[in-house]
């Protein structure tokens, strides 16, 4: 084989490898892009239950985080990922014994990151929760708002504002956290250089290519989350 | 009339201790939790098997020491790199603090996972060079790999911890200490790091906590950490239980550590409560 110059591997095309790596951070986009809602659903609940008056309901919650926040990534990423296969296969066999049960790894990732993005977000949000004074969650009942309504109009705006910087910096790590999925073969921008670097042997290059990916994301996002900061600023100023 | 009189009054009655919806809910999903633990519990029951514990229980012990060397080995070598990080992140010199800016941004914004594998499979395809300088001894063990990457990544949130609890500290305390005639190193040392410790100790043990979970990372590129080994015990026997395990240990560490900085915490800021 011909020594090919950088520049042909890295380009566009049947002998560079920018398409197959391109496609990777597209998976890369969308699983983060994916779990973010999910997370900060479940992390917003996790954080309502621990600051809940009901013990049962903050036992429950302090479980939750304790188990998601302890558990290294990877192990929780593997205990799904060959675990889940299993207690489906179980609980299906019980009503249909010829069946099979495959875990996509997309589903798989998505689930653990979920899990994990929605435990740290949900120390986010109870720090926010515990910085609104209970003088609003009063006014909301004194003007004839219901629960859910107070909760909804009033302190959910706010709420938004005040956690966005952490749930920022849970953002990132998601972000990062997506790269763990390579693991069990999720065709995402880390697991394509790695084949590109196996078949080239140009190591180096493209795992640095992986992590300028990386980098340039984050930058990304940075610049997003503060056009978004600045829109939520200038509707807290009114 | 008299005081006494408007003292006297009735006890609210006590608050009625029904079923609302959040007593269910909450309920329902404690009982969810202990559902699942007994079910763990259940399954590792039935699953005990005298012999995978008598083979693999030696290399789990032996993985956790390996964690542990790697945790503790890259902590402190990273402690010792975060200083002049740290000291170029808050020098005026606009090269020296651009650098430093530019490798804590390189180090917290890309993932640890490749980072190791930028310096464990890039580095290493350097073969005949490496060999040429006398390194290729170093780069060859997928260990000392790991120990290099996780240092310099800690090294850059550590130097940040640091810079962040230096600067907590007002200005008035260097003032304050160089008018009465100690010298920069004197005011670090005696004045502002006794009390940079305290805003640190926090951010430090998270910073260990999370090595200590980042740490299974290294079970990827061939290193037998207690990850590896679980790896090897799964691909092995096929038993879940290998990940099981695992996940117990890491989890019982990691409850040990939270809970030893919180108390640690609470000893050395005795004297700001009141």
């Amino acid at each position: 084989m011909p020594a090919q110059s950088i520049w042909t591997l890295l380009s566009w095309g049947p002998d560079g490898w920018s398409d197959d790596i391109a496609s990777g951070v597209l998976v890369t986009i969308v699983l983060a892009l994916a779990t973010l809602p999910i997370g900060l659903t479940i992390g917003f609940f996790v954080a309502f239950a621990k600051q809940h008056e009901e013990p049962s309901l903050r036992l429950a919650a302090n479980i939750y985080t304790t188990v998601f926040r302890g558990l290294p990534e990877l192990v929780t990423l593997f205990l799904f990922f060959f675990g889940m296969p299993l207690l489906l296969q179980y609980i299906v066999r019980l009503f249909n014994p010829n069946a099979t049960i495959d875990v996509n790894s997309f589903i798989a990732g998505m689930i653990v990151l979920s899990l994990i993005f929605s435990s740290y977000a949900s120390e986010v949000f109870l720090s926010a929760f515990r910085a609104i004074p209970k003088g609003q969650y009063e006014g909301g009942y004194a003007i004839g708002l219901g629960k859910w309504q107070t909760m909804r109009l009033i302190i959910l705006p706010q709420l938004i504002r005040i956690a966005f910087p952490g749930l920022e910096n849970c953002w990132l790590s998601l972000l990062k956290d997506t790269s763990l999925v390579s693991v069990v073969n999720l065709a995402e921008t880390l697991r394509q250089s790695g084949v590109a670097a196996r078949v080239t042997k140009h190591a180096f290059l493209f795992y640095s290519v992986a992590a300028l990916i990386f980098l340039a994301l984050a930058i990304l996002s940075s610049i997003a989350t503060g056009q978004i900061l600045r829109h939520l600023g200038r509707r807290a100023v009114r | 009339m008299s005081v006494s009189q408007a003292i006297v009054v009735d006890k609210p009655p006590p608050l009625a201790r029904g079923w609302p919806r959040a007593r269910i809910v909450g309920y329902a999903l404690v009982g969810v939790w202990i559902l699942f633990g007994l079910g763990i519990v259940a399954y590792l029951v039935y699953a005990w098997n005298p012999e995978f514990f008598a083979r693999y229980a030696p290399a789990y012990l032996q993985g956790l020491g390996t964690t542990l060397a790697l945790v503790s080995i890259s902590m402190v070598l990273g402690a010792i790199f975060s200083l002049p990080v740290a000291y170029g992140r808050m020098s005026k010199n606009w090269l020296l603090s651009g650098l430093a800016y530019c490798y804590v941004y390189f180090f917290r914004g890309t993932p640890l996972l490749v980072q190791t594998y930028l310096v464990y499979y890039g580095v290493g395809s350097f073969r005949p060079e490496l060999e040429t300088v006398g390194l290729w001894w170093f780069f060859r063990e997928a260990f000392y790999c790991g120990v290099f990457a996780f240092s310099l990544n800690t090294a850059a949130y550590q130097a940040e911890i640091l810079r962040g609890a230096i600067e907590s500290v007002p200005r008035g305390q260097w003032e304050g200490a160089a008018s009465l005639g100690l010298h920069k190193l004197q005011t670090l040392r005696k004045v502002i790091l006794p009390q940079a410790i305290i805003v640190a100790l926090r951010p430090y043990g998270n910073e260990l906590i999370l090595m200590i979970k980042a740490s299974a990372i290294v079970a990827i590129i061939t290193v037998y950490d207690l990850m590896g080994n679980a790896k090897l015990a799964y691909a092995k026997s096929f038993d879940i239980q290998a990940y099981i395990w695992v996940a117990i240990v890491y989890l019982v560490m990691v409850e040990i550590l939270r809970h030893g900085i919180e108390w640690i915490e609470r000893r050395i800021t005795v004297h700001l409560h009141r």
